[in-house]
C-alpha cells in the first residue's frame, strides 16, 4: 500500500503591519510559514528589503510574494541609478502594483510597501489585488482580522517612534495569540532620516495580555 | 425561507424563480457581532441589530438577545432557525425545571442544556450560543457553548461573524475586576469597532446587564457610538 502525500503549497499566511509616524516608518511581522498544518520555517523574516530605506512586508503565498520582492529589488536598483538618487516609496510600491495587477490571476500575494524618503517622508502603501493607496496605516495577512478592532481603537495620529513600536508590537503579539498561522517571533524594521534599523523580539518577551 | 444568523449557508430550493426578487431568494444572513462579559455582581451582554438577506437589510432594529429566564439571556449566532428552536425547548425545559426546584435556576443548568442538545444534534445543528446570566450561587457568570457542543466558561466572549475582527481589542483592553460601567463601554466599543469592519454587523448596539436586581436594557443609537480617530 503506498501513502501517498499531498504536497501543500507554502503559505506564509501571516500577519503584517506597517504605521507611519512623523520623520519614518515602523514595519512589523511573524515570523511562521505553514504548509497546510505543518510549519515549515518558525523564524522566517518577511519584512523584505527593497532598497536602503524602502521595506515591504509579505503575506499570502511564500513563493509568489518573495518572487515579486525579488524582481521589484532589482527594478529599483536600475531606476535609483537612472535618476542618480534614491527612488521614492511610490515608485517602490507602484512597482509592486504593476506586477501585482498584470499577474493577478496567477499570483495570490500581498505586499505592503513602506519607507521614507526625502520628499514625502515615512510613508505606507497597500497593493492588495492591484490596487495602489497610501494609508496612515495598514494591517495584512490572515492574522489581521483579529485586530482590525484594536487598530482602530488604539491607532492615534501623530504617535512618536518609540509609541508606533510599540503598538507595532502590541499588535502581532495579539495576532500570533488568535490566529493559529501567525507565530513565533516578532521582526520589527523602524526606517526613517538615517537609515533602516532591524530588531526581532524573541516569544517569550513580546507582551501579554489578561489571559496569558 | 430559513433565517440564519452567520456565515451564508447556500440551500437554495428556489432557484431563478421569477415570482420573487433576486435578494428574496437569498439565504438570511444576520451575520452578527455578540458579546458577553462578566463582571462582581453580574454580566453584560451585547449585540449588534442588523438582520441581511443577501445585500439587503432585513431588519436594522433586530434584537439579538434572547431572555430564557429572568435572570439568564443566550446570544444566538449560527442558523436562526436552528438556535431559536433550541433556545425555546431549552427555556421550556428551564422552566420547568425551575418549578420543581421551587428557586430561580442556575446559570451553569442553562449552559449545559444547551449544550446537551448542541452536542447531540451537532450533525443537524449549525448553533454556537453565548449564555450569561446571574444566579445566586456563583453570581455573574459567561458560558460559551459552540458548534460541536463544547462547553466553556470564560470571563469575556464574542461570537458571530463580526467577532474575528475584535478579538485583538477585546485580549488587550479586558481587565479582570471591571465594575457594571466600565464593562457596558467595553461591550459599547468592541461592537462599535466590529460593526464598522463587519459588513453582516451594524445597526444600533443593544446591550443589557443583568445583576441580582434583574436586567437593565440599553440602546445606543447609531449617532450615539463612540468614534475612533481614524475611522
Amino acid at each position: 500500500i503506498k501513502y501517498k502525500k499531498k504536497k501543500k503549497e507554502w503559505q506564509t499566511a501571516t500577519t503584517i503591519i506597517a504605521v507611519e509616524f512623523n520623520g519614518g516608518v515602523v514595519l512589523g511581522s511573524d515570523s511562521r510559514v505553514s504548509a497546510g498544518e505543518t510549519v515549515v520555517n518558525r523564524v522566517m523574516n518577511k519584512l523584505s528589503l527593497l532598497h536602503d530605506k524602502i521595506y515591504c512586508a509579505l503575506s499570502g503565498s511564500a513563493a509568489d510574494a518573495q518572487t515579486i520582492a525579488e524582481m521589484v529589488n532589482y527594478q529599483l536598483d536600475v531606476h535609483s541609478i537612472e535618476i542618480g538618487e534614491d527612488p521614492q516609496v511610490r515608485s517602490a510600491a507602484t512597482l509592486v502594483k504593476n506586477i501585482s495587477y498584470k499577474y493577478k490571476e496567477e499570483l495570490s500575494a500581498h505586499l505592503i510597501v513602506a519607507g521614507w524618503d526625502r520628499r514625502g517622508g515615512g510613508q505606507v502603501f497597500v497593493t492588495l489585488n492591484g490596487l495602489l493607496s497610501r494609508q496612515p496605516f495598514a494591517v495584512g495577512g490572515s492574522g489581521s482580522s483579529y485586530v482590525y478592532g484594536f487598530v482602530d481603537a488604539e491607532y492615534q495620529k501623530g504617535m512618536s517612534k518609540e509609541d508606533c513600536q510599540q503598538f507595532v508590537v502590541n499588535t502581532i503579539s495579539l495576532a500570533m495569540s488568535r490566529d493559529g498561522s501567525s507565530g513565533g517571533v516578532a521582526y520589527l524594521v523602524t526606517i526613517d532620516e538615517k537609515g533602516a534599523e532591524e530588531k526581532c523580539i524573541l516569544g517569550n518577551e513580546l507582551p501579554t495580555f489578561y489571559d496569558q | 425561507m430559513a433565517a440564519c444568523m452567520s456565515a451564508n449557508r447556500s440551500e437554495n430550493a428556489f432557484s431563478a424563480n421569477d415570482l420573487v426578487p433576486e435578494w428574496a431568494q437569498e439565504e438570511v444572513s444576520t451575520g452578527t457581532t455578540i458579546m458577553a462579559v462578566e463582571f462582581d455582581g453580574g454580566v453584560v451582554i451585547g449585540a449588534d441589530s442588523r438582520t441581511t438577506t443577501g445585500a439587503y437589510i432585513a431588519n436594522r432594529v433586530t434584537d439579538k438577545l434572547t431572555p430564557i429566564h429572568d435572570h439568564i439571556f443566550c446570544c444566538r449566532p449560527g442558523s436562526a432557525a436552528d438556535t431559536q428552536a433550541v433556545a425555546d425547548a431549552v427555556t421550556y425545559q428551564l422552566g420547568f425545571h425551575s418549578i420543581e426546584l421551587d428557586e430561580p435556576p442556575l446559570v451553569q443548568t442553562a449552559a449545559n442544556l444547551f449544550k446537551q442538545m448542541c452536542y447531540r444534534y451537532r450533525e443537524e445543528l449549525m448553533a454556537g450560543i453565548i449564555v450569561a446570566g446571574w444566579d445566586k450561587r456563583k453570581g455573574g457568570q459567561v458560558y460559551t457553548v459552540p458548534m460541536g457542543g463544547m462547553i466553556v466558561r470564560q470571563p469575556v466572549s464574542v461570537g458571530g461573524s463580526g467577532s474575528s475582527y475584535i478579538y485583538g481589542f477585546m485580549d488587550s483592553n479586558y481587565k479582570p475586576g471591571m465594575t457594571k460601567e466600565e464593562c457596558l463601554h467595553f461591550c459599547t466599543q468592541a461592537l462599535t469597532l466590529a460593526m464598522e469592519r463587519d459588513g453582516s454587523s451594524g445597526g444600533v448596539a443593544r446591550l443589557a446587564a443583568i445583576t441580582e436586581d434583574g436586567v437593565e436594557r440599553r440602546v445606543v443609537l447609531g449617532n450615539q457610538l463612540p468614534k475612533f480617530s481614524n475611522v
